[in-house]
């Protein structure tokens, strides 16, 4: 039996939360005995490929072939399916992002395993495995115990640290007998490159409502610059076009988990703290000590966010610099 | 054509979450039931492409997997301007399960496209769109946040982390919609609200299947230590305390 990982990549890059996957299926692997097999589709080099054996993948599954190169569900979960056959593997992880949501349920139809989704931990057991994943937009958890053979899970960002346990690794490219066949056809893409991913970052600079209009961005976005942050805003904020929607966070917007969040303007509804409750830190910046955003967060700070911005930025140059 | 959207019957979302005593079963007194948010969404965008089909779209169906107490949701559908809905009349104890009860009845039915919302709010699965299309053997587009349909073509746009890829597709398939699908969600009016009385809902019983998961129980977030604040004057002292007590900078 083995532990199977699905790695993504973006332009050839090993995404973080892939690595965290890996991570995670390495400690299942250290309760279990079971090889971890990481299998990635796309072009990315061997130099690339051999990070994933950092985090304990001894195998690397890679398909280079053009015809696979764009991401249909169907025929990836076909392909997925072909390799855990292969390999024997009755555990298979994905991360939790677009592209897993979109695979792992149908490859649980697939293989009839049981599917646990947006887990937040290592799991709790192994035989059965039990697993705990989010619920009720993070205002419960549940724990869910795999009946089935087989299992496929997706893992939320940060729910496992990305601890180093160097394997050698024997990297084979791979000829699926599977063929293609995208039914979808990708006629573009369209990649917004050099800016921090929101759903990467560990740090998250988030404005909200207080800010009052799109002029007023200046400050945050020189916070972001110098905490190396991504940046993020409340749903009216994005609905207001005062930032894009790429930056709303919340129910229905990203769900992101940084290390550290930063709420400046930011009343706290439960909406908007559905998509960040599984910050590990948040820090609240805001005039009314009333608001509800100081019941979640770790740090406050009471006080205008006008004043208070350029003086954070400072403190964050110094502490930088020092 | 025909579509079909597929509604979960959810907590509203500024519920209070509680369970029994034994931390098994939600809690329900009090609570007041809603079409979970993206299927709202996408209920309004089926009866936009429908309205703007030209007569190609005959029909946008509904369909929940819940007891009789879902009712007054999927009338709210019908009020919004569901064509008609089908009611799978069984606890929608896990995506699995609900995913194999609706795709019986797509398979009956002949659906041309299907909607479904990225997650629901209560089991925040992001399953039961693509487990559907895996049963009757659909492709899928998940993160699907823009749905053009001219003269039945479809060209569908969808996130991926960090970009948006436009794709073209043809039915049947099955979209697992988000935000950016349309505007506001429509509400029923007065006019709306008569006319779901007498549209029909058909229920039928539902199909076995295999049982994966059991949920063990459920934990409440652990309460959280007071908030801890810093004076407005001193953010150095913020820094600090970012860097060496939750050392995440
Ligand atoms: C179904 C549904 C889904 C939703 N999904 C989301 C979602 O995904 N994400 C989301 O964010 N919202 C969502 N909402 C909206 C949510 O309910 C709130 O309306 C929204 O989060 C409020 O945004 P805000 O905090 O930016 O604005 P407000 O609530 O207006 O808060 C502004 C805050 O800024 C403070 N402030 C004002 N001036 C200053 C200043 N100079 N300095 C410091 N502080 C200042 C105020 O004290 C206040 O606390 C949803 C709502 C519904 C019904
Ligand atoms: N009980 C249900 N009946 C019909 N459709 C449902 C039901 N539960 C979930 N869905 C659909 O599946 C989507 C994703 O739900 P989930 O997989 O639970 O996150 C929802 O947005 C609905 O479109």
């Amino acid at each position: 039996m083995s532990i199977i990982v699905f790695s993504e990549n973006r332009i050839g890059k090993i995404k973080k939360q892939s690595l965290e996957a890996v991570a995670y299926a390495t400690y299942i692997s250290k309760n279990n005995s079971k090889p971890v097999i990481a299998i990635s589709v796309g072009n990315v080099n061997n130099d690339e490929l051999a990070v994933l054996a950092k985090y304990g993948a001894s195998k690397i599954i890679s398909i280079t072939d053009s015809n696979w190169q764009n991401h249909d569900s169907q025929a990836y979960t076909k392909l997925i399916a072909e390799i855990v056959e292969k390999e024997s593997a009755d555990t298979i992880i994905f991360s939790h992002s677009n592209m897993g949501k979109a695979i792992a349920p149908r490859l649980s139809v697939r293989l009839k395993a049981g599917l646990a989704s947006n887990v937040l931990a290592l799991p709790l057991s192994y035989s059965p495995y039990v697993f705990k994943r989010k619920s009720y937009n993070g205002n419960a958890f549940q724990q869910m115990k795999i009946k089935s053979q087989k299992c496929v899970i997706t893992i939320n960002p940060n729910s496992c640290d990305l601890v180093e346990s160097p394997v050698s690794v024997n990297i084979t490219d791979f000829t699926p007998t599977t063929v293609a066949n995208a039914a979808t056809k990708v006629e573009n893409i369209d990649l917004i490159t050099g800016k921090i991913l929101l759903t990467e970052a560990s740090v998250v600079v988030s404005g909200g409502r207080g800010l009052k209009s799109s002029d007023n961005w200046k400050p945050l976005e020189e916070l972001a610059e110098v905490l190396g942050a991504g940046l993020a805003c409340s749903r009216p904020v994005s609905d207001e076009g005062w930032r894009s929607h790429e930056e709303h966070v919340g129910q229905t917007g990203k769900i992101i988990a940084p290390d550290l969040y930063f709420a400046v303007g930011i009343s706290g509804a439960i909406q908007h703290i559905g998509g960040i409750s599984g910050s590990k830190v948040i820090v609240a910046i805001n005039k009314d000590k009333d608001a509800p955003i100081f019941s979640y967060a770790n740090y406050g700070i009471l006080g205008d966010a006008f004043d208070v911005l350029p003086k954070l930025i400072e403190s964050v140059k110094k502490f930088k610099s020092a | 054509m025909k579509i079909l959207v597929c509604m979960g019957n959810v907590p509203d979302t500024t519920t209070k979450i509680k369970f029994d005593s034994e931390m098994k079963k939600l809690d329900t007194n009090g609570i007041q039931w809603v079409i979970n948010p993206w299927d709202e969404l996408a209920l309004t965008r089926a009866l936009e492409i429908k309205e703007q089909s030209g007569g190609k779209i005959e029909k946008v169906s509904v369909i929940n997997i819940g007891k009789a107490d879902a009712e007054p949701t999927i009338r709210k559908a019908l009020a919004i301007g569901a064509d008609d809905a089908y009611r799978v009349d069984a606890e929608p104890s896990d995506s699995y399960y609900i995913a194999a009860q609706i795709a019986e009845v797509a398979k009956k039915e002949n659906f041309d496209i299907i909607m479904c919302g990225i997650e629901s709010s209560d089991f925040n699965d992001a399953a039961v769109g693509s487990m559907l299309a895996e049963f009757l053997d659909y492709p899928s587009v998940s993160a699907v946040s823009s749905f053009e349909f001219n003269d039945g073509n479809v060209k569908l746009k969808r996130d991926i982390d960090g970009g948006k890829e436009t794709i073209v597709i043809s039915t049947p398939f099955v979209a697992i919609v988000q935000k950016g699908i349309c505007i506001n969600p429509r509400i029923p009016a007065m006019r709306g609200i008569m006319m779901a009385r007498t549209k029909p809902i058909t229920v039928s019983a539902p199909v076995e299947t295999d049982s994966l998961i059991e949920t063990t129980i459920f934990e409440l977030p652990a309460s959280k230590a007071a908030c801890k604040m810093v004076d407005a004057e001193d953010t150095d002292k913020l820094i600090e305390l970012l860097h060496g007590e939750a050392k995440v900078l």
